[in-house]
């Protein structure tokens, strides 16, 4: 029981990464149609950034670890969301009349890019950091096993609940998501009606890429570790919660993050941690076959 | 004389309804097309033909609804029989609602065109009339073994196809541009290329939607023509969705006319013209149509007379 | 526009360009994080390499923006590059010729890499290139998880043969057969999907395959992989060296480059045999439908097409010949391991076949070259790691490349290099060359 409880605790941590990762696959899938392969590597590439950053503020500086972290964590959203923009604007916009499967493999272009140019410049290996804010509350004490909530989960899963909150306003409330809504729906009757399509566009990828950063940073703060090919596979995984979820729908982004991140944690626990990847591929696999629309999407119609 | 669509039809739709959660689309249509006809669907937009059209044709699962088709006879009873049971087909007798969209192109023989054209782009007009003959020419190819050994006998299917191919080609008077890219024919062209491949898969009954939408007057008249000459064959019924009422009433011999997903009115070109029912359906609902319904209505009543 | 403006723009441009660079590059550029001796992350500046990037950014945009400007947007004419007749025997000639020539060249020794890390190694990258080219250069199927049917092949060869006992003529065939099985059986639950969801679960099946090949130790060896199985023979002539040896009975002295330059006409003919049949199958009627599926998969059910067919076709033969190169991979390697068989395998095959340019045999086969080759030459160089450092790999510098070329393919030449896409079937004459 207590071990079950703790997992449950973890998923849910692992689960807000996730989902702050997935928004991003579902804003830009909701609005372009595309599955953007490299938001993954986008991800991976902000923890690296966040990384550089904090060790710049601790040890050029001389800031205190919280204090840099925070720095670290926003000038990494600036500096991430430049770099979304730059791919947008370099590997995208030109195919959104192309054939329908250009944009996709520019993306898997863009991914391959994004992963070795950090292998490239920042090695291969493992780079950790030494463990910070490590204060625990203890849930059940006595017992065979200590569960323990520790403040960096509680302020990960706040942290993405915050902003889910805030995106759900902007995009029902603000004339950003109006314009989104329009250009979801037809962007040439936005267009015609003076949407700025291009403009609309580019924000979603800076905002998907700003949570992402905020995923990746949260990561390096929760786990201590990143690499050059760690964008992959959380990158599939949070693809995975934004379809569960249902693609295109926010809430759903986050749910399926959630759901994702328990089911790998309680796998890895209670079946193989060895195949707790399996679990989340078949997630995939499974949803994308049978409910393609997911929890809380809208289905497709197939127009003849 | 006696109505076709009722002594010898070759596709009865019964109740048919589909819905799209709670849009009703088509609400228990029910009308027959004669063997040999011109059956042409009209009706303001939005009325539902073209989701009749896919009914017909697989590509929707009708919600309830029966759609009995047969190239040699239509028997009443047979119907009866066949609906009765599980089977989808009794000998040359069809169910299309229960059959999947290639089935129905195969088995039935019904073959249909698309609002907004669907040729091969990339593929030259001659690949596109041999893609439709496909099937006959895939069981000459030995399951691509044959084919693949370059037997005689498929050289003779291959060589029988293009000619098949070419004799189209010329009559839509495209024989110079056959090994050009479909999509950079003119729209006309690409009009004539799609009835034509349609026509290469060999069909008992034949669905065109809108195949005059776009074509200027001279096309459309060349249209017109093409369809008689078709029917005058004898081998293929044709079924149609048009807006060009001229075109309408020039050549069929039988119109059905929805309005919001029912059936309101059904006869001759002659009948329906003055069906009262119809004139409100085009000249009450959509108020910005009207002056041009009217004269659409008008106009027809003129060609309609004289074509027939 | 005077000259004065045209170029002050352009700087302004370049300006931006630069700033953009600049934001891009800091801190990643800038900056790079190693473990001292305590294993705590150090920074260490590259601020010259910073400056490079900028400076590169600069005059690269500098000049775009007055040779884009100055050229006043000449209308973009796409340059019709027809195949000369003669290209292909005197391509199939070079290739055939190849093996001999080099170890007439170099001698045996030295001849060794040439033939085996260049000949071969390359024509098992074409022989996959061709196979995957069925499924998305000729149906449009996206497959992501290609390197899963490849390591099917392999892994079937090194389990099967020292079980059975069965030599590699009589496996080459079941190692096709098992994974266009596997493709059969990938393929089914997909048919339905489209495209873009049809690629993410090719990828999900292909790592879980992967998965599966690092955990199942009692199988797969894991990690480690397998080795010790048996290699390759001449009719039953072991390649080693003593008088059972191919080289005794043939009367020629041990060379360890017989059994390479073996293999390479091995590949080649195999390499000849997927490409005869990918362009008999263009002319026959399940070609052109794999085509009409690209093309529009709509019409096609209108014509009655059973798309499903089609589809698990094209999966299963493309499958086909990643299985039987995957039996030739074991047999160059001589082990196998999952560490061969990544996602950045699939997405290597996928560049060759989209640098190819969807359809285009010659170009799948020169873009394997390419980016194969080229990536094993930059190996050779040795004076990069004096300038880079002696970590330099490039193999790391390829797929930088490779995704770079991807992203460029797509905006600029979505239709490939070397791609003007002839009709199967012609009415008319040949046109005039």
């Amino acid at each position: 029981m207590e071990i079950f409880l703790q997992q449950i605790i973890n998923g849910v941590t692992l689960g807000s990464i996730y989902g702050l990762i997935a928004i991003g696959y579902t804003m830009v899938y909701g609005i372009i149609g595309m599955v953007n392969f490299a938001h993954g590597d986008v991800f991976m590439l902000s923890a690296f950034i966040a990384l550089l950053l904090l060790l710049l503020l601790t040890q050029m500086l001389g800031l205190a670890a919280a204090p840099a972290f925070v720095a670290a964590m926003v000038a990494s959203m600036a500096l991430t969301a430049l770099w979304n923009y730059a791919i947008e604007r370099v590997a995208y916009r030109r195919l959104r009349s192309s054939f329908r499967l250009a944009p996709l493999i520019s993306a898997i272009g863009m991914s391959t890019f994004l992963a070795n140019f950090v292998t490239v410049t920042q090695g291969p290996n493992n780079k950790s950091i030494p463990p910070m804010w490590d204060d625990v509350i203890k849930i059940t004490s006595g017992g065979a096993y200590d569960v323990t909530l520790s403040y960096k989960q509680i302020l990960i899963v706040a942290v993405t609940g915050a902003l889910l909150a805030a995106f759900w306003f902007v995009v029902q409330k603000t004339a950003l998501g109006r314009a989104q809504r329009a250009c979801e729906q037809d962007a040439k009757m936005a267009a015609l009606l003076g949407v700025d399509v291009n403009r609309t566009v580019a924000l979603t990828f800076v905002i998907g890429a700003a949570l992402a950063a905020v995923a990746g940073s949260l990561y390096l703060l929760q786990y201590g570790v990143v690499k050059s090919s760690d964008g992959f596979v959380p990158g599939v995984k949070a693809f995975t919660a934004a379809v569960l979820g249902g693609i295109g729908s926010l809430p759903g982004a986050v749910l399926g993050g959630l759901l994702i991140g328990l089911i790998e944690t309680l796998w890895g626990q209670y079946f193989s941690s060895d195949y707790k990847d399996v679990a989340a591929f078949s997630v995939l696999a499974i949803t994308l076959i049978f409910m393609p629309s997911g929890l809380m999407g809208r289905p497709d119609v197939e127009k003849v | 004389m006696s109505a076709r669509w009722i002594d010898d039809p070759i596709l009865r739709v019964d109740a048919l309804t589909m819905r799209f959660g709670g849009l009703v689309a088509v609400n228990e249509v029910s009308f027959a097309a004669g063997r040999g006809d011109i059956t042409a669907l009209i009706g303001p937009n939005g009325a539902g033909k073209t989701t009749l059209f896919n009914c017909l044709t697989g590509f929707y699962q009708p919600t309830s609804g029966r759609i009995a088709f047969s190239p040699e006879r239509l028997d009443a009873e047979k119907i009866e029989r066949l609906t009765r049971s599980a089977r989808k087909s009794d000998g040359d007798t069809f169910l299309l609602e229960r059959m999947a969209d290639h089935e129905i192109v195969r088995k039935a023989r019904l073959a249909r065109t698309f609002q907004n054209i669907r040729l091969f782009q990339g593929m030259s007009a001659l690949e596109n009339l041999m893609i439709a003959q496909g099937r006959s020419l895939s069981r000459a190819a030995g399951f691509s073994v044959l084919g693949l050994l370059g037997a005689p006998s498929w050289r003779r299917a291959e060589r029988a196809a293009v000619d098949r191919a070419a004799g189209w080609l010329e009559r839509i008077g495209l024989t110079g541009r056959a090994d050009d890219p479909a999509g950079e024919l003119p729209y006309g062209d690409q009009r004539r290329l799609e009835i034509a491949r349609a026509m290469c898969t060999n069909p008992a009954l034949l669905c065109l939607d809108e195949p005059a939408a776009g074509l200027n007057a001279t096309e459309s008249r060349d249209l017109a023509d093409l369809l008689r000459a078709i029917r005058d064959e004898g081998e293929t019924s044709i079924l149609l969705i048009e807006h060009d009422m001229s075109v309408v009433m020039r050549i069929s011999d039988h119109v059905v006319v929805l309005d919001y997903g029912q059936k309101i009115a059904d006869g001759s070109p002659v009948e329906v013209r003055e069906n009262s029912a119809v004139i409100a359906a085009y000249l009450g609902v959509e108020e910005t149509d009207e002056p041009a319904a009217e004269a659409a209505l008008a106009e027809s009543a003129k060609t309609g007379s004289d074509a027939t | 526009m005077t000259r004065g403006d045209h170029i002050f723009r352009a700087a302004r441009e370049a300006a931006w360009a630069t700033l953009v660079v600049a934001g891009l590059g800091f801190p990643i550029i800038a900056y790079r994080a190693e473990p001292d001796f305590n294993n705590a992350l150090m920074l260490q500046a590259r601020w010259p390499l910073f400056f490079e990037f900028c400076l590169a950014a600069f005059v690269l945009r500098f000049a775009l923006a007055l040779w884009s400007g100055g050229a006043a947007k000449a209308v973009a004419r796409e340059r019709i590059w027809r195949k000369p007749g003669w290209l292909g025997p005197v391509a199939l000639a070079v290739l055939v010729v190849y093996p001999i020539a080099i170890v007439g060249a170099l001698g045996p020794q030295a001849a060794l890499k040439w033939v085996d890390t260049y000949g071969v190694q390359i024509l098992i990258y074409v022989l996959l290139g061709w196979g995957l080219n069925i499924t998305v250069g000729l149906a449009g199927l996206l497959d992501l998880g290609y390197a899963a049917f490849y390591a099917v092949g392999a892994y079937a060869y090194a389990l099967i043969a020292p079980a059975t006992g069965l030599g590699f003529w009589a496996l080459l065939p079941v190692c096709g057969l098992l994974a266009a099985f596997w493709g059969f059986c990938i393929g089914f639950p997909v048919l339905r999907l489209r495209g873009d969801y049809l690629a993410i679960v090719t990828l999900a099946f292909a790592e879980i395959v992967r998965i599966v090949l690092i955990n199942w130790d009692v199988v797969t060896h894991g990690e480690a992989g397998l080795f010790g199985f048996p290699g390759l023979n001449f009719f039953g002539l072991p390649f080693i060296p003593g008088p059972r040896g191919f080289a005794a009975h043939v009367g020629l002295p041990f060379a360890g480059v017989h059994k390479p330059i073996f293999l390479y006409y091995l590949v080649l003919v195999l390499a000849l045999a997927a490409n005869f049949v990918s362009l008999r199958l263009r002319r026959l009627p399940l070609g052109r439908a794999w085509e009409a599926l690209r093309e529009d998969e709509i019409a096609c059910r209108a014509l009655g097409l059973d798309t499903a067919n089609i589809k698990l076709t094209a999966f299963a033969l493309g499958a086909f010949f990643a299985g039987v190169a995957g039996c030739l991979f074991a047999l160059r390697q001589g082990f196998v391991s999952p560490s061969a068989f990544t996602f950045s395998e699939s997405a290597l095959i996928l560049a060759i076949v989209v640098l190819g340019g969807g359809g285009s045999q010659l170009g799948v086969a020169v873009a394997a070259v390419f980016l194969v080759g080229a990536s094993e030459l930059l190996r050779e160089l040795t004076f990069l790691k004096s300038v880079f450092g002696e970590d330099f790999d490039p193999a790391q510098y390829r797929m930088l490349l490779v995704g770079l070329a991807m992203v460029g393919m797509m905006n600029f030449r979505p239709r490939g290099l070397v791609s003007t896409r002839e009709p199967t079937i012609r009415l008319g004459p040949e046109p005039a060359k």
